[in-house]
């Protein structure tokens, strides 16, 4: 299968690892992976606080490095490592484009004679979560037969709210978690709220985001996990930015860390995770 | 007062709100929009004894008293119940329900003859019949039928004997309904007085009858 | 860009009273944040509540087909609003009730006083109501020699705390037992001074305390959870009984109702009695619920009167992507669900209806270019558990997006609040306009830089700058201005030697000349 990689503007310019480990997987089962240079960020932040006119041209400019390679068939699907990325993709560049419509706001056209809303649709309906095309579109139900994946350590897994909510991810991630070789999966408490991230609401907010990262950070450090993982690197940086801060470390005296699903799934026994050089989950009882 | 036009202009301001942006498509029944009608469930399907049985699990649950009698145990039953206590019983409960011993201690209330609040309060406990009961929510419906009576008198005396003949028990809530008319007076009842407003630990017992006696004739 | 005016009519006019935020909203949250007491109370509150919530919708096998009916009722309400508030007067007034209208808060204030007077009364009980908060009745009352008394235990708890309600369904939430005790020994003429914080000695101090009331009250004052067009039939839904004494015993009964709780048919309730109590208390049935249609001869209150109250529900209803939160039934689970809630509480939003549908539902009746409540729709990290809770289905988050869009333009002076197709200033908008925020600088240059993967291309060749600019330890640890709040408790990690972009550009190229990369990064 011919797979389009949505990169993600955060990935892209701050966790290129991520979207690296996200090409390793794909191609380690024998897929071909396609970068859209045209691509940049798909308007989530810009919409999300209030700002449609300036998301417009940004959901513009996605759909338009994306619908090409669908419509020559360059590629079948796309495919981002981040549930809120995918959720805008899939749920709200046809509300930016409704809002533009219903504003009366114009800008230059795309193309075709479709309506923007139209080809986000389009766009939005063959675009998958990492976890979600793994198990629905490409059938892994075994990471460690099927990926290869190796990781020895204890890990625990922060749901992201637009994964779990809004594509209904359900136990996609931690099914695959699950079955890395090495790897003790171990349940966060309260797992399903809020870690408070939110987008610009950090800033706004900054008060009631930060009492919500201190709990998130409490519940992550109780299970005596030496990482936790998720499938957003935006509220991964969020956390991870909280562990540090506070200077959270596990029982061996490592910092605790947030790590990709993706970085967790392409690790293998002849290149395993590192961080700075040490083994990522060094911490771990193994 | 500006009753008039107040109504007038709330009006044109709900018509103009509607045309500015378009009604949503409108139903007939409720549930039309999703899955068909009713795509909820109508019925519960349960046969009497399984009636009975979840009827007694919920209000057990709710901490109401319970019992199943037989018809000719009825009258024994609720006289057990109101030993030593002044109650109050609507005109219109069956006459044999009541053990002649009880005569002394019978107040009797009607909508034409209405005992004051006063009296009511210092009375012990309420005998009445029910129209409805759900069994799946443990709920007692009353309608202001001349078995139930007026709404005042199986309130404010602190202890109720209710009346529930089995026929009267539906599964679920949508068949209750099915059975009640809306324009009588309904108390929907689900177990003793309660509140959970402190930390939103339930505590049975506030304003209401602070003891529910329920009988399921059968 | 077009702009063409259509000349649309103007809005209809917003809503007032307590239904404002005082301060924004994180100023407001600041000062909560600090109280430790409050922030244990509520976490122990919401919980309790969650899981409760949680066990009894579990229990039902078709509670998502009673969301979407509930959902589908609401819509059809909406839009058939004209006929049926017609409807519903002429049942109601067909069996001998009286019904009164009210454009706003004042207007229903006005009318609840002289229906009070005609009876010669000067004091009255109250059934919890949430649009009797939402005028400020007992304020209203209170200052023209008329005295309301709360009997709802939370509101009593509130009302004798001199406090303000923090959650729709649990106005004292906020309090624990130990304060409620000290608050009914301080303020109860007759209670017990041995009384302990044992929940159920103070249920029945509450019981005591308002018992010789309901016995002598001649007016009682109430809202509606429901109100049946087909029958003219009202409906209060309860649990301590203080509702049952309210709408019985007095002679009078003036129930105030927001236009929007009107149901088209009896056969509704079916659905709502459903979804409430379980979505509310978590209970699969609340203890009591009255219904009663018009006055019941020999039965219940003669006298009897219902308000119809408008105070910005139309105004909420011409937004075509706000119109949902009007089918509220209020029942608290998205506050009870809510991150935000869980740890600011109730009073943070400053109106009567806090958390999620607070933020939403006071912007909509007052309009979001009300400047005192335009910081709500940001006070949410838009996680959607209160999508996901909301018996009615109402998009709680999506709204919140689209009023975030609305204040945007109304802070620069070219947006309208609802209106569909144009996109010129309205008359009466844009009072806002002024001086580009930080925030507005940042999204706009963030907007130009992510139009293009050139723009981002060329931005993140200073990725090694950036890098170096963090120093040995790898992290960032303070950023000046708006980001600011962000390492304010985070750190921001060293960004990496290179994007991604830029390696993958160096792998297609080594790939032509047929060299593997293994490495990147990491």
């Amino acid at each position: 299968m011919k797979i389009a990689l949505f990169a993600t503007c955060i990935v892209d310019a701050m966790y290129p690892r991520v979207a690296q480990a996200t090409v390793q997987i794909l191609e380690r089962l024998g897929h071909e992976v396609v970068f859209p240079a045209g691509q940049a960020c798909c308007g989530q932040m810009h919409l999300n606080s209030g700002y449609f006119r300036e998301a417009l041209p940004v959901v513009e400019n996605h759909v338009r490095a994306f619908e090409g390679g669908f419509d020559s068939g360059e590629y079948d699907v796309a495919v981002a490592p981040s549930g809120s990325c995918v959720a805008s993709v899939k749920h709200q560049h046809s509300m930016v484009a409704r809002w533009a419509e219903e504003r009366g706001v114009r800008r230059a056209g795309g193309g075709s004679g479709a309506t923007l809303e139209a080809r986000a649709n389009a766009v939005g309906e063959r675009t998958y979560e990492l976890s979600q095309l793994l198990t629905d579109v490409l059938g892994i139900t075994d990471a460690s037969a099927q990926l290869g994946s190796y990781l020895p350590g204890t890990i625990t897994y922060h749901p992201s709210c637009h994964g779990m909510r809004l594509l209904r991810l359900g136990d996609r991630p931690l099914s695959l978690l699950r079955t890395v070789e090495a790897l003790d999966v171990v349940a966060l408490p309260e797992a399903e709220q809020c870690c408070g991230f939110g987008g610009t609401f950090s800033v706004k907010n900054a008060d009631v985001s930060s009492a919500m990262l201190a709990d998130k950070v409490d519940s992550i450090c109780a299970t005596g996990a030496s990482a936790c993982a998720g499938g957003d690197v935006s509220c991964l940086m969020h956390i991870g930015g909280g562990l540090s801060r506070e200077g959270r470390t596990s029982a061996d005296g490592t910092p605790v860390r947030t790590v990709h699903l993706a970085e967790v799934l392409a690790s293998t026994r002849e290149d395993p995770l590192r961080f700075d050089g040490e083994l990522a989950l060094a911490g771990g009882a193994r | 007062m500006s009753g008039t036009s107040a109504r007038e202009e709330i009006l044109a301001r709900v018509r103009e709100a509607l045309g500015q942006t378009g009604g949503e498509p409108r139903g007939d029944e409720p549930g039309d929009a999703a899955g068909g009608p009713c795509a909820y469930r109508a019925a519960s399907g349960l046969d009497e004894d399984a009636l009975v049985e979840l009827l007694v699990d919920r209000l057990v649950d709710y901490k109401a008293r319970v019992e199943v009698v037989e018809p000719d145990r009825l009258a024994e039953a609720i006289r057990t119940r109101l030993e030593g206590k002044r109650f109050v019983v609507p005109e219109g409960l069956p006459a044999a329900w009541l053990d002649p011993s009880l005569e002394e201690s019978k107040v009797t209330d009607s909508r034409e003859a209405r005992i004051g609040v006063e009296l009511l309060d210092e009375l012990d406990a309420v005998v009445t019949s029910s129209a409805v009961s759900i069994a799946e929510t443990g709920t007692i419906v009353l309608d202001g039928s001349p078995d139930q009576g007026r709404r005042a008198i199986s309130l404010v005396p602190d202890h109720h004997v209710c009346v529930v003949p089995v026929e009267t028990i539906v599964g679920i809530v949508p068949e209750g309904f099915t059975r009640l008319d809306a324009t009588r007076p309904l108390t929907l009842i689900s177990g003793p007085s309660a509140t959970s407003d402190i930390e939103l630990e339930r505590v049975e017992g506030v304003h209401g009858p602070r003891t529910l006696d329920v009988l399921i004739v059968r | 860009m077009t702009a063409v005016s259509l000349g649309m009519p103007a809005l209809p006019p917003r809503g007032f009273g307590n239904i404002s935020a005082v301060e924004p909203f994180p100023d407001a949250a600041h000062r909560e944040l600090g109280n430790a007491q409050l922030r244990a109370n509520l976490a122990h509150a919401t919980h309790t509540i969650r899981d409760k919530r949680l066990r009894v919708v579990s229990e039902l096998p078709d509670w998502e087909a009673l969301r979407d009916a509930g959902s589908a009722i609401k819509a059809e309400a909406m839009s058939r609003l004209p006929e049926l508030l017609a409807q519903f007067e002429e049942q109601f007034t067909a069996r001998g009730g009286k019904v009164h209208w009210a454009r706003d808060a004042s207007e229903a204030n006005r009318i609840a006083e002289e229906l009070i007077r005609a009876t010669g009364s000067q004091d009255v009980v109250k059934v919890k109501s949430m649009a009797t908060q939402e005028i400020g009745l007992n304020e209203y009352l209170e200052a023209r020699g008329i005295s309301a008394f709360e009997t709802d235990l939370a509101e009593l708890i509130v009302q004798l705390g001199h406090d303000k309600p923090s959650h729709i369904l649990v106005p004292a939430i906020h309090r624990n037992r130990t304060e409620i005790r000290d608050i009914f020994l301080r303020e109860m003429p007759d209670v017990d001074p041995e009384l302990t914080d044992e929940p159920r000695r103070l249920a029945m101090a509450a019981r005591a305390h308002l018992r010789k009331k309901f016995l002598s009250a001649k007016v009682a004052i109430s809202g509606a959870n429901f109100g049946i067009a087909e029958t003219g039939t009202l409906g209060v839904v309860e649990s301590e009984g203080n509702g049952r004494m309210c709408v019985t015993l007095p002679e009078t009964l003036i129930t105030i109702m927001g236009i929007e709780k009107v149901l088209p048919r009896a056969q509704d309730l079916e659905v709502f009695m459903q979804l409430l109590p379980r979505s509310s208390t978590g209970e699969r049935m609340n203890p009591y619920t009255s219904l009663w249609t018009g006055a019941t001869p020999g039965d219940g209150p003669q006298n009897v009167h219902v308000i119809l109250l408008d105070n910005g529900r139309t105004r909420a209803l011409a937004d075509r992507h706000g119109r949902s939160a009007l089918h509220c039934i209020r029942c608290s689970a998205c506050m009870n669900v809510c991150p935000v809630y869980e740890r600011t509480g109730g009073h943070a939003y400053g109106s009567t209806y806090p958390g999620p549908i607070g933020a939403i539902l006071s912007p909509l009746l007052t309009g979001v270019e009300a400047e005192e409540n335009a910081s709500l729709p940001y006070a949410s990290s838009l996680c959607g558990a209160c999508f996901d809770a909301c018996p009615v289905k109402i998009n709680i988050p999506e709204i919140l997006v689209y009023l975030r869009g609305e204040d945007v333009e109304a802070k620069h002076g070219r947006g309208q609040a609802a209106g569909p197709n144009d996109g010129s200033p309205r008359k009466g908008s844009g009072r806002r306009r002024g001086l580009p925020t930080q925030m507005d600088v940042a999204m706009g240059a963030a907007s130009w830089a992510l139009t293009s993967g050139n723009r981002l291309g060329l931005l993140e060749k200073g990725l090694p700058v950036a890098r170096a600019l963090a120093g040995r330890d790898r992290k960032i640890s303070r950023l000046p201005g708006l980001a600011a709040g962000w390492t304010q408790s985070r750190d921001v990690p060293a960004p990496p030697p290179e994007s991604f972009r830029n390696w993958w550009k160096k792998r297609e190229r080594g790939a032509a000349d047929d060299h593997t990369d293994s490495g990147g990064t990491r």
